[in-house]
């Protein structure tokens, strides 16, 4: 019995040292927190959920602009806005939090504590696997074979390990949420400005001219050589649109600045595209009665996805949702240098939060029909409907 | 280019219908691979290009037409291709402290009610340089690009500033110079009709004054990871032509082009 056991711990030590393979591996690419798409090249960084970022196709690329429909009482909106705050403090990138209720520094301090298990955890571990073993009660004794086998996982994940994992029911330690260079913008204490004959609302052209600065200041256009280190700049904007930030395309069915709003994104996503930054906006759409301006406004987007809680509606009580906290609906993929679009293989989606973690599901498996699929039974159909009826496995008509 | 998209049109490179008005139009689904079907399409039959890019980046069109056989970086620099790159130059437009010149292509951005003028300047004078021959080199009958014409709706400009400016463009590329014109346009869900200035409106009044229209549609059924939507053809009858003028096809995105077939003919489903 102590032959297999032992055989295990020399394994999981082999395990062990690849991981660390992978992680001396992605260092290599120049921007920390990036790594470049398989689809088409472009480079990603994670949105810091990482079933959010299997279910947009790999992370957030650089240069385009997220779009998140809040639910209705924009809670789990804000958390996914908190998670992509918490991945690039993590990361060392830079950020820029623009809000117009909130304080951005209150929204800073709410940011969730990363679980630093990868890098230090695993060095204790290896250090101590040998004596703690046999006491470990994980070890299995008799089907040690499985010991290895991934556990079964249910949320959607990638193959390869990308972003942090953070515990929701802690908040980020004061020292690293400072080590992070932050700019913020907050609405209600910006003086007016004249905008001459910008055809936008005060707020969003001083937004815009603010986003501007930091991108030409801090060097995100490339316009500075190398003697900079390259980073990326994550642009947080919290609920764009509503009525503090001066639109009354919410409130109005025929809203007199219906054009603001899709022209600050289109010019937003200008500025993205010429500098190393992504953006993630969220919007009150369940406000917006326009049908028709909500999607332009996913149109100007690249990646939309909604989020619809079941908080206060009848689907909680539904035993179908009873495991879920709300449906994720992803109304737009990108479309970057390449044709195709990632296709998923359902776009039933849930996400459910747990005690302290955010996930994202699959509701149920999509109906297996698709050209990849080997059906071995098709040849039986087939014959079946000229044989007389001996097949006992199909009905015959 | 797709191939299987020309037989369905009748049209190659070498030989196509001139003074064509081609509007490509979607609704919940992505039209987009037609505007570089007919971008790889044009380049090559060697027409002088002129395209209206208000969607994405010129790398993006560039890194798409490289997969499919063309390089618009060299059609660039050869003058064969104008580019007005939307995305790159708006904010300089909009956030600009100056007011300088007037006639620049995106001026509508400051002052939408305005109209298109500036844009349509820009169109005629890169439509008219070709077969100049500076540098030995002249090109083919003009074409005029478009993709998303809808993008201006989004940005201020009346329906019917953009369907004026259409006009424009159709008298002097497809009437006067003999060149083609292809527009790409979205369209809102049905329900959404209400809108008085929105994009089914311009939709329609596109579909009045063109020679094809392709109309693309998410499958009603739902979503299928195998059959991306249906493209319906339209042809308007021209001369002696009286046949069905209709058809519908399935069809599928591939990484460097697309499938079209009949439908209920996919492979997931035969």
């Amino acid at each position: 019995m102590a032959a297999p056991v032992r055989g295990m711990a020399g394994s999981t030590s082999i395990g062990n040292t690849t991981s660390f393979q992978k992680k001396t591996r992605s260092k290599l690419v120049s921007i920390p927190g990036t790594r470049p798409s398989v689809q088409n090249g472009q480079l990603l960084v994670s949105s810091g959920v990482s079933s959010l970022d299997y279910v947009i196709g790999g992370g957030l690329a650089v240069g385009t602009l997220l779009l998140v429909e809040e639910d209705r009482y924009d809670s789990y909106s804000r958390m996914l806005l908190k998670y992509f705050l918490a991945e690039g403090v993590v990361c060392g990138h830079e950020l820029f939090l623009a809000s117009a209720r909130d304080h951005p520094d209150d929204i800073m301090q709410e940011l969730p504590s990363p679980i630093v298990d990868d890098v230090a955890g695993m060095k204790i571990s290896e250090g101590q696997s040998q004596p703690s073993d046999p006491e470990n009660p994980d070890t299995m004794k008799i089907a040690w074979r499985y010991q290895n086998q991934p556990k079964v996982q249910t949320a959607l994940a990638s193959s390869v390990r990308f972003g942090h994992y953070y515990d929701v029911s802690k908040t980020m330690e004061p020292e690293l949420r400072q080590a992070a260079k932050c700019h913020s913008f907050y609405q209600l204490q910006e003086m007016p400005v004249a905008t001459g004959s910008s055809p936008l609302p005060s707020p969003y052209h001083a937004l815009l001219k603010s986003i501007q600065t930091v991108i030409r200041k801090e060097g995100f256009d490339g316009s500075t050589p190398q003697s900079k280190v390259r980073n990326v700049l994550r642009l947080g904007l919290h609920s764009l649109g509503s009525v503090l930030w001066g639109d009354d395309v919410c409130c109005k069915d025929n809203p007199a600045h219906c054009h603001a709003l899709t022209t600050f994104l289109y010019i937003l996503r200008g500025m993205l595209r010429t500098s190393l930054s992504v953006a993630m906006v969220t919007v009150p759409s369940h406000l917006i009665q326009n049908r028709a301006v909500m999607g332009r406004i996913i149109r100007l987007s690249d990646t939309a996805v909604a989020l619809e809680s079941f908080k206060g509606s009848e689907k909680e009580t539904n035993p179908l949702y009873k495991d879920y906290h709300g449906l994720l609906h992803v109304r737009q993929l990108p479309r970057l240098n390449c044709l195709s679009c990632e296709v998923p293989d359902t776009k039933d989606l849930a996400f459910k939060l747990k005690r302290k973690q955010f996930t994202i599901e699959r509701l149920h498996l999509p109906p297996d029909l698709s050209e990849t699929v080997s059906r071995v039974s098709k040849t039986d159909l087939a014959a079946g409907c000229g044989s007389t009826a001996t097949g006992n496995k199909h009905l015959d008509f | 280019m797709f191939p299987e998209l020309n037989s369905i049109l009748n049209s190659t490179p070498d030989s196509f219908k001139s003074s064509d008005f081609i509007l490509a139009s979607d609704r919940r689904a992505d039209a987009s691979f037609l505007i570089h079907h007919y971008l790889s399409f044009y380049l090559r039959a060697g027409c002088k290009v002129c395209f209206l890019g208000l969607v994405q980046s010129f790398s993006h069109y560039s890194a798409v037409g490289q997969r499919l056989g063309v390089s618009l970086a060299q059609a660039r620099e050869k003058g064969q291709l104008v580019f007005l790159e939307g995305l790159k130059d708006s904010f300089g437009v909009l956030l600009q402290d100056t007011s300088q010149q007037e006639t620049q292509p995106l001026s509508f951005l400051r002052s939408p009610g305005a109209g298109l003028e500036g844009l349509f300047r820009f169109v005629e004078r890169s439509v008219r340089q070709s077969g100049d021959g500076d540098a030995g080199e002249s090109w083919g009958p003009p074409v005029l690009l478009i993709d998303d014409l809808s993008v201006l709706l989004s940005l201020g400009v009346s329906v019917g500033a953009i369907l004026d400016f259409t006009l424009y463009c159709q008298a002097t590329v497809c009437s006067e110079l003999q060149g083609n014109m292809v527009i790409l346009v979205r369209c809102e869900e049905e329900d959404a009709d209400d809108d008085e200035e929105g994009s089914n409106l311009l939709q329609r009044g596109l579909v009045h004054q063109c020679n094809l229209a392709l109309h693309i549609e998410g499958l009603p059924t739902g979503y299928c990871r195998d059959i991306h939507g249906q493209m319906e053809v339209w042809w308007r009858p021209r001369g002696e032509t009286i046949y069905n003028q209709r058809k519908i096809f399935h069809f599928k995105v591939h990484d460097k082009g697309a499938s079209f077939f009949a439908r209920g003919t996919s492979s997931a489903v035969l």
